[in-house]
């Protein structure tokens, strides 16, 4: 397909491997964190970190929507679906991601909730309109780039007068996850999470531009290369860090730039600002509380949120106590220290949320990468 | 969740949709969120949502870019 197999070259791949291991300097270290799912994916999928010189590390940062949301979420969504008899729609990643009492959407729905996979929230408000005696629920999760449809959807209801509609919000911003990174004590006082450069998100960058990072490079001195879902796009990004670090620059770079402009989508976000504002505070799995980084419903449109709608209640739920998601989401580890990757959790039964989405850290490195480092390779 | 893939508009519908061609097949996507979209345009498809047009010029920048890239370390001694 036109616009992707130019970009996932093999050929080409090994030319820009060259480059790197050429400019590298073997006296200092790249410590990159990729914070995209999408981007985890992809360097599992295509075995990149085999293509880069020794010290050149990635690692994963915490943004993939399914494994961040945290579980008394997805509690208040069953509890919704199986006591409040809605029909709750929701993309098919959150099906099955762990919750309280060994349930999951997935098992909920075993149980009789009424859970619909939708691929896209237009087809959650179709739901409701085909249904009208029922309450429809969208339970809307993702980082910018998945909001802007939820508030084409939520404005669509309001026009049709759709009072059968409504949305439990769940969707979190990058910009404040990233910067919760860096200030976190890992990374500022311990170092434990040694962090030098982030390659930056493709897609949530299409819709927020390129502008939001500036501050990322300047404040904290680190660089950041926006970049594109396909192989060569990765390593082109790093390579293009290496070349920052290597010059002691901690700049915004656009490697995407046939989708990212600095601006980004200004349709988009006047559609997201007319419909959301910011929540104060946001639990995430892995991060805890990080202040305003995540949405909620205005209140002029409050007939469509879930939350007031149903009287949602959100109470906080730890996670599995052997599963280290936790630590994962935050750089400090990688799934193969968890004991119980690829025993005991796997993507058909995952004991956290990183086993779920193919773009978790803990999924990707099971479907593409376990066994390479079990011979020790 | 986040993967989202460029696709060719190939006819404008009414109420702000188009039908796209994904490789291959033939899907009716929104334009809502997206200005000045025409029959030919490549669009970054999101959860049904076209999220960005596609910068042609820009795409072929990256490209040539790369093969550069080839061209200085074929010429670099080795
Ligand atoms: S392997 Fe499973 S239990 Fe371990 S951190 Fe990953 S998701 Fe959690």
């Amino acid at each position: 397909m036109k616009y992707i197999n130019e970009f996932r070259d093999g050929k080409t791949a090994r030319v820009i491997a060259a480059a790197i291991a050429a400019e590298t300097r073997a006296d200092r270290r790249y410590h990159i964190m990729e914070f995209c799912g999408g981007h985890t994916h992809a360097i599992s999928r295509y075995g990149l970190s085999d293509l880069l010189p020794q010290n050149i590390r990635l690692i994963h940062g915490p943004g993939c929507p399914v494994c961040v949301l945290p579980i008394g979420r997805i509690d208040n969504a069953i509890d919704l679906a199986l006591n409040r008899g809605v029909i709750l729609a929701t993309y098919g990643d959150c099906l099955r991601v762990p919750a309280s009492g060994g349930l999951s959407l997935l098992k909920a729905k075993a149980r009789g909730a009424d859970v619909r996979m939708v691929y896209s929230s237009a087809d959650a408000l179709k739901l409701a309109q085909d249904h009208p005696e029922r309450e429809v629920v969208f339970f809307a999760i993702g980082f910018e780039t998945t909001t802007p449809p939820t508030a084409v959807a939520l404005l669509q209801a309001e026009k049709l007068g759709q009072k059968n509609f409504s949305v439990f919000c769940n969707h979190v911003l990058t910009p404040s996850a990233i910067a919760n990174i860096l200030e976190s004590p890992e990374v500022r006082l311990h170092g434990t999470v040694p962090l030098d450069a982030f390659i930056g998100p493709a897609h949530v960058s299409t819709v927020i531009g390129s502008q939001p990072y500036e501050h990322f490079a300047e404040e904290y001195e680190k660089p950041v290369v926006i970049a594109g879902f396909e192989p060569l796009d990765v390593m082109q990004a790093i390579l293009m860090l290496v070349r920052q670090l290597n010059e002691g620059r901690a700049e915004v770079e656009n490697e995407f730039s046939r989708a990212v402009t600095r601006a980004g989508n200004v349709k988009a976000q006047n559609l997201v600002a007319e419909v959301f504002e910011l929540r104060k505070s946001f639990e995430w799995r892995g991060l805890n509380e990080v202040p305003y980084s995540a949405l909620r419903i205005k209140a002029k449109y409050a007939a469509f949120d879930a939350e007031r709608r149903f009287g949602i209640e959100y109470k906080s739920v730890a996670d599995n106590k052997a599963c280290e998601c936790g630590a994962i989401l935050r750089g400090l580890k990688r799934p193969q220290d968890c004991k119980l990757f690829g025993t005991v959790c796997t993507p058909e039964n995952p004991m956290g949320s990183c086993m779920v989405s193919s773009e978790g850290a803990c999924a990707a490195h099971y479907t593409y990468g376990r066994y390479k480092d079990a011979v020790g390779v | 969740m986040c993967l989202a893939i460029p696709v060719k508009v190939v006819e404008l519908l009414d109420g702000d949709e188009a039908t796209v061609d994904v490789g291959g097949v033939r899907k009716a996507i929104s334009l809502a969120l997206v200005d000045g979209i025409a029959v030919g345009d490549y669009v970054i498809l999101h959860v049904g949502y076209a999220i960005q047009k596609l910068d042609p010029e820009e795409a072929e920048k990256t490209l040539a870019l790369f093969a550069e890239l080839g061209e200085n370390l074929g010429a670099a001694p080795a």
